[in-house]
C-alpha cells in the first residue's frame, strides 16, 4: 500500500475511527494476526452458522447428505447448536480467535461422530465417506486461520492518549523529530533519523539488554497522523500510529498512541516483565505525560521521591538526594530534556499561534 | 541541613539530609525563615494517608529567602523573600490557565499512583505523600521550589513571617471554603471544626457578607477563638448541633455549611466508635462524621463546602438527604496561587492579622514536640510555628524576630 493512499485516509477524520488507524500498525505488523485471516475467520463465522442452522431445522436432511443413521436427529441438532455458538462466538468478540479454535474442537467431535456412525451397521459408507473429506477439508482451513489468529496474540499492544495545550500542528512536529524520543520515552536510549523516513532505534530491553532496529515512516499526514513499523531483522517487531486531532473548544490537542510489538522473551517474557512494573500500557502513559510536560513546559517534571524514575521499586524517599544518588538517576531532566523552548525556537520551527 | 522526616505513626524526627539542589530549570531554592504544622500534616502523623515512604520530609506551609535559582526563572532573585503555596503548579497546562492551580496537570511525576487510587491525579504538592508527587516538604532549613515563576509571591518587608506565612495555606484554604458558599448577605453560615483552617473561613465568611456564622467544635479554646471572630459558637459535647442550628434558623437550616475538619472527625462516642472502628478495620479510609452531619443540617437547595481533606472512602453517605433536597457540594484542595495576591492585599490594608491563630512558636528541632501536642490538642494548643533559625534553646540567629518564647 502506498503512503499516498495511506495518508488519504486519515483527513478530515473524526473519533469513530480510530479503530482503523491502529489497524495500520497492526496489518503493518509482521506476527500480528492479518487481515486475511481476519476474513477468513469471519467465512467461517457464517459457514457455521449456515451450517448450524441447516442441522438445528433440517436434521433428517442432514442425515441423509452425510450417510448418518437417520436415528441419530438429537444428537445432529445439539451439533447444530454448537455450530452456532461457534459462529457467534467469532463475530461477538474483536478478537475470533476463540471463536475459529472452538471451531477446530467441534471439527473434532464431528470427525470422532463420523467415525463412531461408520461402524453402524445402518451407515451408507460412500456419503460417509464424502462427508467426512469435507469435513477434513474445513478442519485444515479452521487450523489454518486459527494458527495464524494465535501467532498474533503473541504481540503486546498498548494504547494510550494526552492533552497537550498546544496546536496540532506544533504537537505533530515534535513527535515528527523522532530524535526527541529519548527525552520523554523512558526506554529509549537513541533514536537516530537515517533520512528516507527511516530510522535506527536502540531500546533498553528488560534485565538490561539493549535492542535495535531500523524502522519507516508508513504514514505521515502533518498535524495529524504518523504511523510507523520496524523493518526486517528487527530484534523486536513492531508498530505503532500516533494521531493528533485538536481538542474541541480550543482545549489544545489530542494525542492517541497505538503501539505494537512482539516482546522480547514472548508472552513468557512480558508476563515476567510485568511482575517487575514494566506494564506495557504504563510506560505509554508516563511517557506520554513526560511528552505533555516538555510540549507544555519545556522539561520532564521530577520530584525528589522520582529522580530515578516513578515506578514503584525506583521511588526515593521525598527527601533531597545525596550527590551520588543524582549521579546514579537516569531520569534527570538535565540529561533526558534539555529545554524544549528554546531548542525548538533555535531550530526555527516554532508554529506561529 | 536538618528536616523534620517521618518515619510512621507518631514518629517524626528531625534530621540531617542533604541539601536540597535545582532539579529542574524553574526550580528556586527557599532558606526557609518560618513553617507551621498543618493539620492535614495530622493525617500523615496518625498514619491514615497511604503511599508515605519513611523518611519523607513533611511540611507544606513554608517562607523564606530565595537562595538559588534555576535558569528558567525569571521572576525571582536571589535574596527575595517569599511565601510558597502548598499545590506545586506549572502555570502551562489547560487547569492552570483556568485558575484551578491544585488541579495542574504537570507538576505531580507519580500521577500514575494518584490514579489508581482517584481515578485522576490531582497537582503536586510539598511533603504530602508520594501520591501527590513525593516531593520534600518545607519543616526543614531549605526546600526546592518548583514552578518559582507560578508559585511562590514576594511580599513586602514591613509585614513580619507570623503576618503572611499562612498564605501558603490555610488563610486561601479558609477562604476558599467560604468562597464556595456564594455568600448572599443576610446569609447564615454553619462551620464545623474551629481549627486553623476553620478560623480563616469564619473571617472570610464576614468578609464576604455572612449575616451570621456558627461555629462547630468541643475544644474551648477553639471556640474562644471562633466567637473572638465574631461567630456563634456550638459546643458539640454539649448541644445537638442539629437541633441548635435549626433552633437558631427557625428551623429551615443553614444556608451554607462549610466541613473544615475531614477525615479524622471527633463526634459523639457511638458514632465516632462506629467509624473509627471501620477505619482501624480498613472497611472505610476516612471518618466523614463532619461532612455528613454538614449536609442533614443545610437548608433546602443549600451549599455544602468541603474543605476539610479527605484521602480516600468513605461510608453512610446521605446521598438521599443531597440529591432531593437539591444541595450544592463544592470541595477541593485550594487554589492557593488564585488567592495568595488579593488576601496579601487584605493583610496589607490591616483587615486581618493571621498571626492570631498561632499558639506556639518553637525551633525547628522541637518539630516532634509540636506535632505531638497539636496531634493530642494539649496545652492549648491550635497553631505551632516552627523556626529552623533558632538553636534548640530558643534564641533566634537572625535576630529579627526578638518577642518569640519558646512555649511549652
Amino acid at each position: 500500500m502506498s503512503t499516498n493512499q495511506q495518508t488519504s485516509n486519515y483527513v478530515g477524520r473524526t473519533s469513530s475511527s480510530y479503530d482503523e488507524s491502529y489497524s495500520v500498525a497492526e496489518r503493518r505488523e509482521p506476527g500480528l494476526p492479518s487481515a486475511s485471516a481476519k476474513k477468513l475467520a469471519k467465512g467461517l463465522g457464517w459457514f457455521s452458522i449456515g451450517l448450524g442452522l441447516a442441522e438445528l431445522l433440517a436434521p433428517r436432511a442432514i442425515a441423509s447428505i452425510s450417510g448418518v443413521p437417520k436415528g441419530r436427529t438429537g444428537l445432529i441438532r445439539l451439533y447444530g447448536l454448537r455450530e452456532i455458538a461457534s459462529g457467534i462466538t467469532i463475530f461477538a468478540q474483536q478478537n475470533p480467535t476463540g471463536g475459529v479454535w472452538s471451531r477446530v474442537a467441534g471439527d473434532a467431535l464431528d470427525l470422532a461422530s463420523l467415525g463412531a456412525a461408520a461402524t453402524s451397521p445402518n451407515a451408507k459408507k460412500g456419503r460417509l465417506a464424502f462427508a467426512t473429506a469435507n469435513v477434513l477439508a474445513v478442519t485444515a482451513l479452521d487450523v489454518i486461520c486459527a494458527k495464524q489468529l494465535s501467532n498474533g496474540n503473541h504481540g503486546i499492544h498498548a494504547k494510550g492518549s494526552c492533552i497537550v495545550n498546544r496546536e496540532p500542528e506544533e504537537v505533530y512536529s515534535f513527535w515528527r523529530n523522532f530524535e526527541n524520543f529519548p527525552r520523554f520515552m523512558r526506554h529509549v536510549e537513541s533514536v537516530q533519523d537515517l533520512g528516507d523516513g527511516r530510522s535506527h532505534w536502540v531500546v533498553k530491553g528488560p534485565a538490561g539488554m539493549t535492542v535495535e532496529w531500523d524502522a519507516m515512516t508508513v504514514a505521515d499526514d502533518p498535524g495529524t497522523v504518523i504511523t510507523w513499523r520496524s523493518l526486517e531483522n528487527a530484534d523486536v517487531d513492531n508498530a505503532g500510529a500516533v494521531r493528533f486531532e485538536r481538542a474541541p473548544g480550543g482545549r489544545g490537542t489530542i494525542v492517541r498512541v497505538n503501539l505494537e510489538y512482539n516482546p522480547v522473551g514472548g508472552v513468557l517474557g512480558a508476563t515476567v516483565a510485568k511482575l517487575f512494573g514494566e506494564e506495557p500500557e504504563q510506560q505509554l502513559d508516563d511517557d506520554l505525560r513526560r511528552f505533555k510536560q516538555i510540549l507544555e513546559i519545556g522539561e520532564v517534571v521530577v520530584s525528589d521521591a522520582t529522580v530515578g524514575g516513578t515506578g514503584y521499586f525506583e521511588q526515593r524517599p521525598a527527601r533531597p538526594a545525596s550527590a551520588k544518588e543524582l549521579e546514579r538517576a537516569e531520569t534527570l531532566p538535565s540529561q533526558t530534556a534539555t529545554n524544549y523552548e528554546s531548542d525548538y525556537r533555535a531550530e526555527g520551527r516554532m508554529v506561529q499561534r | 541541613m536538618r528536616a523534620t522526616s517521618w518515619y510512621g505513626k507518631h514518629d517524626v524526627r528531625v534530621e540531617h539530609v542533604p541539601d536540597p539542589q535545582i532539579l529542574n530549570q524553574g526550580d528556586a531554592i527557599v532558606r526557609i525563615t518560618s513553617t507551621a504544622i498543618c493539620g492535614s500534616d495530622l493525617h500523615m502523623y496518625n498514619n491514615f494517608v497511604p503511599t508515605m515512604k519513611q523518611g519523607d520530609i513533611l511540611g507544606h506551609e513554608f517562607m523564606g529567602e530565595v537562595v538559588e535559582v534555576g535558569r528558567e526563572v525569571k521572576n525571582l532573585k536571589i535574596g527575595d523573600r517569599v511565601v510558597v503555596p502548598f499545590p506545586i503548579a506549572c502555570g502551562k497546562c489547560g487547569f492552570c490557565q483556568a485558575q484551578a492551580f491544585s488541579l495542574c496537570e504537570n507538576s505531580n511525576p507519580n500521577a500514575w499512583i494518584a490514579e489508581k487510587l482517584m481515578g485522576h491525579s490531582p497537582a503536586g504538592i510539598f511533603g504530602y505523600s508520594h501520591m501527590t508527587g513525593g516531593f520534600a516538604g518545607g519543616q526543614a532549613e531549605y526546600a526546592r521550589v518548583p514552578f518559582a515563576d507560578v508559585g511562590p509571591i514576594k511580599v513586602p518587608n514591613h509585614l513580619s513571617d507570623e503576618q503572611v506565612l499562612f498564605l501558603s495555606d490555610i488563610y486561601p484554604t479558609g477562604y476558599m471554603g467560604a468562597e464556595m458558599c456564594d455568600i448572599k448577605p443576610g446569609d447564615t453560615i454553619a462551620i464545623w471544626g474551629c481549627g486553623p483552617v476553620g478560623q480563616f473561613s469564619i473571617r472570610s465568611a464576614f468578609s464576604l457578607g455572612a449575616e451570621r456564622v456558627v461555629a462547630i467544635d468541643y475544644l474551648p479554646e477553639r471556640l474562644k477563638m471562633a466567637e473572638d471572630g465574631g461567630a456563634i459558637t456550638i459546643n458539640f459535647k454539649e448541644q445537638n448541633v442539629y437541633e441548635a442550628l435549626m433552633d437558631m434558623t427557625g428551623g429551615r437550616g443553614p444556608d451554607s455549611c462549610i466541613d473544615d475538619v475531614g477525615m479524622e472527625a471527633h463526634a459523639p462516642l457511638p458514632i465516632f466508635a462506629y467509624d473509627r472502628i471501620k477505619q482501624a478495620m480498613m472497611l472505610e479510609s476516612d471518618r466523614p462524621h463532619a461532612l455528613r452531619e454538614a449536609i442533614m443540617c443545610c437548608k433546602n437547595g443549600g451549599t455544602v463546602s468541603v474543605i476539610g481533606v479527605y484521602a480516600g472512602f468513605i461510608d453512610k453517605f446521605p446521598m438521599g438527604s443531597v440529591m432531593n433536597r437539591s444541595l450544592t457540594i463544592k470541595t477541593g484542595q485550594a487554589h492557593v496561587q488564585r488567592y495568595m495576591r488579593p488576601l496579601l492585599q487584605m493583610i496589607e490594608n490591616g483587615d486581618i492579622d493571621p498571626s492570631f491563630v498561632i499558639t506556639h512558636r518553637l525551633p525547628l528541632e522541637e518539630a516532634a514536640y509540636g506535632y505531638d501536642i497539636f496531634n493530642q490538642k494539649v496545652d492549648n494548643c491550635i497553631k505551632v510555628v516552627l523556626k529552623p533559625e533558632w538553636d534548640s534553646n530558643g534564641h533566634n540567629g537572625s535576630v529579627k524576630d526578638d518577642n518569640y518564647t519558646v512555649v511549652h
